[in-house]
């Protein structure tokens, strides 16, 4: 085979790889106008009621009132600090924990059944008590983003730090490594990629922890928004505030998977 | 005085169900300088044996002196070479191979140096911004060799070291390696079930016998073999007789 033919074939292959990238993109698109489209007819057509299910038009009229008035914004910003700051709490927190068990192996072997009972027990239901505790402000509903999360980002950064090939240590020991430097040298920079991973669940949790929160305490907040839409039974916010927060939950994300690509080099 | 001296070393495995004594009455000493291979089927407890001398596991019952100090104090000089090469896939080669100064502490622009010209010894130029998974088999078994050197360890043990390689790469690191340690003047011990390999590179070669294992018998390497480089004595008339002997010796331990 010449080096002409090969050069050929390899156009032919990178145009067949753009070929299928533009038909899944195709699709995607299709789907979400589809969505859109079917919602809209569906409600105009009053297949569904308008009342209850609302319509992307009337969201997307709300969306600009409310943003020109300011108070989505203003609602948006509490809402993303919120679970900002309980998604980085929960994690840091997490592992720390789970530094502080693989430490201690006899603190890890003491501890394991509370955890497991602490995983299994739903947060959100601790949430009254938080409220009773912290007072009905911001700092609840931080708490209750941190809280969703921590437990079970301990058991999987514990599990990875378990899981670190022991021969890394044992390199690291015959140079005369403490715990501390076999801890900072092998085992969490190992386990980085699972830190990731759980970053990636994190921000789920975290959403869910302080929608919850907003959803008991709060007069602000996107959560309060779809409380207070259901309460004067105004769907239509409440759509709005589920589609801005699936947006900023996908945004957040994405940052996620971008750090992602930094840290993990190898 | 002996270099290495091992002395009575006894050493139990204990777990719920059984215990298990991997080690039994071993006694051995090694000159400085000496190159000496441990061999055995697998089970005689050899792995065992490096990590009690390594200072990484405590023997139930035996010591281990290098130059009359305890090993669990003299850390630093000794190295140690796995199986596989164990580099850590998120340092570059650089940082890699100046882990052993770096936990001690004295990472210098004079240790630097020296590493990375240990690196072009080894003849592997260009290499230290790499990540380890750009590099050959071959040449990361170099790399780890670099990272055991660098601490310049008195004795380097090398446990199955040429193992996850393939033959001809194998052949060609047993005569770098073999060299390197003539040059540095290191004494070192191969723990291998490769008959062959411990003819090529040894001075000396102990017999281990399994569960539990004990030394069973130990070879003298003929002058004439320890003189050539461990690819022409592979070739050499009196490879091949020390080769039956052991081989037949091994034999004999299966049918016990």
């Amino acid at each position: 085979m010449t080096k002409n033919e090969i050069k050929s074939l390899h156009e032919q292959y990178l145009s067949g790889l753009k070929r299928e990238k533009r038909f899944v993109r195709f699709f995607q698109g299709l789907i979400f106008i589809l969505f859109f489209v079917a919602w809209e007819s569906a409600s105009r057509l009053h297949w569904i009621d308008p009342l209850i299910f609302s319509s992307p038009s009337k969201v997307w009229d709300l969306f600009i009132k409310k943003s020109l008035d300011g108070s989505l914004v203003a609602n948006l910003g509490i809402t993303v600090t919120e679970t900002i700051l309980g998604f980085l709490a929960g994690t840091l927190l997490g592992t720390l924990l789970a530094a502080i068990l693989w430490w201690s192996p006899i603190l890890s072997k003491i501890l394991d059944p509370f955890l497991v009972i602490l995983n299994a027990m739903p947060k959100v239901a601790l949430g009254p008590i938080l409220i009773v505790a912290l007072g009905a402000n911001m700092t609840s509903i931080v708490a209750m983003g941190t809280l969703v999360s921590v437990i079970i980002t301990t058991i999987v950064v514990f599990t990875a730090f378990k899981e670190v090939d022991p021969n890394y240590v044992k390199v690291l020991q015959i140079f005369g490594a403490t715990r501390f430097q076999s801890f900072k040298e092998a085992i969490l920079p190992a386990s980085f990629p699972t830190i990731i991973s759980t970053l990636k669940v994190n921000v789920g949790l975290s959403w869910v922890g302080v929608i919850v929160g907003e959803f008991l305490t709060s007069s602000r907040g996107l959560g309060y928004m779809i409380i207070y839409g259901f309460q004067v039974f105004d769907f239509t916010l409440v759509f709005l505030s589920l589609l801005v927060i699936a947006v900023f939950a996908t945004l957040m994300y994405q940052l996620v998977e971008l750090l992602e690509k930094k840290l993990i080099k190898d | 005085m002996e270099f290495l001296s091992i002395k009575e070393l006894h050493h139990t495995y204990f777990t719920r169900s059984s215990a298990t004594t991997a080690l039994s009455d071993i006694t051995l000493d090694v000159k400085e300088g000496e190159f000496i291979s441990f061999l055995g089927p697998s089970g005689c407890g050899k792995t065992t044996l490096l990590s009690i001398i390594a200072g990484l596991i405590e023997p139930t019952s035996g010591n281990v002196l290098l130059e009359n100090k305890p090993v669990k104090t003299s850390q630093n000089d000794i190295g140690y070479m796995l199986q596989q090469d164990y580099l850590f896939p998120w340092k570059t080669i650089e940082e890699n191979i100046q882990l052993g100064h770096k936990i001690n502490g004295n990472l210098t622009k004079e240790t630097k140096r020296t590493t990375v010209s240990l690196l072009e010894q080894m003849g592997l130029n260009d290499v230290e911004s790499f990540y380890p998974k750009q590099l050959s088999g071959g040449m990361r078994q170099r790399v780890a060799l670099v990272r055991t050197l660098a601490t310049e360890p008195k004795l380097l043990m090398l446990d199955e070291p040429f193992s996850a390689l393939d033959f001809q790469t194998k052949l060609k690191l047993e005569d770098l390696v073999s060299n390197t340690l003539k040059n540095f003047n290191k004494t070192a011990i191969l723990v291998t079930h490769d008959i062959g390999e411990a003819i090529a590179m040894s001075d000396r070669i102990v017999l281990f016998s399994p569960s539990p294992g004990r030394v069973h018998k130990t070879f003298l390497v003929p002058e004439d073999l320890k003189a050539l480089p461990p690819f022409k004595a592979r070739n050499h008339q009196s490879y091949t007789e020390l080769f039956q002997t052991i081989w037949k010796e091994l034999e004999s331990l299966d049918k016990e």
